[in-house]
């Protein structure tokens, strides 16, 4: 029997990451976000072993973290890469410490535990995913003048720094609420994959944003569906979303390549 | 003699210490209202940190004083363009100000199918162009334009320099230009500050010309005293 909570949550969660995404992915930052998602392990395991809504101690972690990397960015100038390599294996470590012997906490925790979305908690995540999208919306412009120049972006009045920690705290967000579907381990995926196969088809910010969206949500979507449907001996959705979104990227390429749409 | 709100800025004693370094010392200038300032200097000279100084984004010593009302536009030596999905159109509507089409009238880009190309696929003219309509789109009273034909091959310098000229007629603007370029300097700017931490020279755009004025900014560096009058 198909779980429409989690069908419904996927679409969110694919929406919301494919938006927020998009805008990792012209940072440079791809990987970063990656690697940020893994900072959430040791937040996790403390959710299971106190008994409160997982992602919720995901969440804290992830946005503590940001703030910490934040702050020693602005102070020592040491690229954000290095700084989220160091607290990322910083946090493996801790959360791999409380998660002890119980080892298939910790396979949740990396792959995903669809089984957490509820009538309760889908429509929270939900609500928190279009409240994301809704304030990255705002500041979407921003970020882009930012990134483009960031000199631009002040003389223009823009608090660059404000903004881009803003958007961390909705990126910690979002990363929280996917750990649901894919796992710490992919959620890098949600991030990364439908920004880039959007990138592929897009001249234009508008049309590059929301099909990121879209991808994430068909992504998310079908993969969920797909093992509901299949499951293929497997416990958890997450390898299924890759593969959907793969597929995406992958016609995206051929795409590209024969309508020449980038170039 | 100049009355005192011919000026649009005046600099006083201007200090800039960042960890340690010593990036500005003592620079004081003024710059009259509808004016081009050339500033000049060798890389490392301050020329950027004195216009992000100007624009409040460091923190300093000494004083400068903007006449009332003043709105600055700014055209930044370096972007990131070439990786973003935007188009000119998406990049011009960003903000308040004038239409896209009246910007992009304004610097001269009249082809229709420059509004909608991606900001990567530009020409290096037709990008500085781009920024310098960006710059313009909110009616400033003031230019800061740090090495405005960077990527742009020398044939198509020129004619920037020639609507740049043309804008600050028309629209009545002071021009903060930083360029090495000295035949850019004689035939556009009005006046010159050099700098190498201090300033090295202040005087007419013409003086560049002079051999002894050669002299003093790309010798050895002879800090000037504190300049109090027209730059």
């Amino acid at each position: 029997m198909l779980d429409f909570y989690s069908l419904i949550l996927a679409v969110f969660v694919g929406v919301a990451a494919g938006y927020l995404g998009s805008l990792m992915v012209l940072e440079k930052m791809a990987l970063v976000g990656d690697a940020l998602s893994h900072v959430a392990l040791p937040g996790l395991a403390i959710g299971i072993t106190l008994h409160f809504y997982p992602p919720l101690g995901a969440f804290a972690f992830l946005f503590v973290s940001a703030i910490i990397i934040w702050q020693i960015q602005r102070v020592t100038k040491i690229s954000f890469e290095a700084l989220v390599g160091a607290m990322f294996t910083l946090a493996l470590a801790i959360g791999i410490l409380l998660y002890g012997d119980k080892l298939e906490d910790l396979e949740k925790a990396f792959f995903g535990d669809i089984s957490q979305v509820t009538i309760i908690t889908a429509p929270i995540a939900i609500g928190l995913c279009v409240v994301a999208i809704i304030f990255t919306k705002f500041i979407y412009n921003k970020l882009v003048l930012a990134m483009i120049s960031e000199d631009l972006a002040i003389a223009r009045g823009i608090k660059v720094a404000r903004v881009n920690l803003l958007y961390l705290f909705l990126v910690s967000v979002v990363v929280a609420i996917s750990i649901q579907i894919v796992g710490t381990l992919l959620v890098g995926f949600l991030v990364i994959v439908p920004a880039i196969a959007a990138k592929n088809l897009s001249t234009h910010m508008k049309r590059y944003s929301l099909l990121s969206s879209i991808f994430g949500a068909v992504a998310g979507f079908s993969g969920v569906l797909l093992w509901q449907v299949f499951n293929f001996g497997i416990p958890f959705p997450g390898p299924l979303v890759v593969f959907a979104g793969i597929a995406i990227f992958a016609v995206t390429i051929v795409m590209n390549w024969r309508l020449k749409i980038t170039s | 003699m100049a009355e005192n709100n011919d000026y649009v800025l005046k600099v006083t004693n201007l200090g800039v210490k960042l960890q340690n370094q010593v990036l500005l010392d003592h620079v004081s200038f003024n710059v009259k209202k509808g004016t081009t300032l050339a500033i000049l200097g060798p890389n490392g000279a301050g020329k950027t940190v004195l216009f992000r100084t100007l624009l409040n984004r460091v923190p300093h010593t000494g004083s400068f004083e903007w006449s009332e009302k003043v709105k600055i536009g700014y055209v930044p030596q370096y972007v990131t363009a070439s990786d973003v999905p935007m188009s000119v159109r998406e990049f011009l509507s960003i903000g308040s100000g004038i239409s896209v089409g009246e910007a992009l009238h304004l610097v001269k880009l009249e082809d229709k199918n420059v509004a909608d190309k991606r900001l990567g696929v530009l020409s290096g003219g037709q990008l500085r162009r781009v920024l310098i309509a960006w710059a313009l789109k909110d009616n400033p009273n003031v230019l800061f334009l740090d090495e405005p034909t960077t990527g742009v091959d020398m044939d198509s310098e020129e004619p920037i320099y020639l609507m740049l000229n043309e804008i600050k007629k028309t629209q009545k603007i002071t021009i903060f230009l930083i360029t090495h370029d000295i035949h850019i300097i004689q035939e556009y700017a009005d006046d010159l500050v050099a700098l190498n931490k201090c300033v090295t020279f202040c005087g007419t755009a013409k003086d560049i010309g002079k051999p002894e004025t050669q002299r003093i900014i790309y010798g050895e560096p002879v800090c000037v005293e504190t300049i109090r009058g027209e730059a």
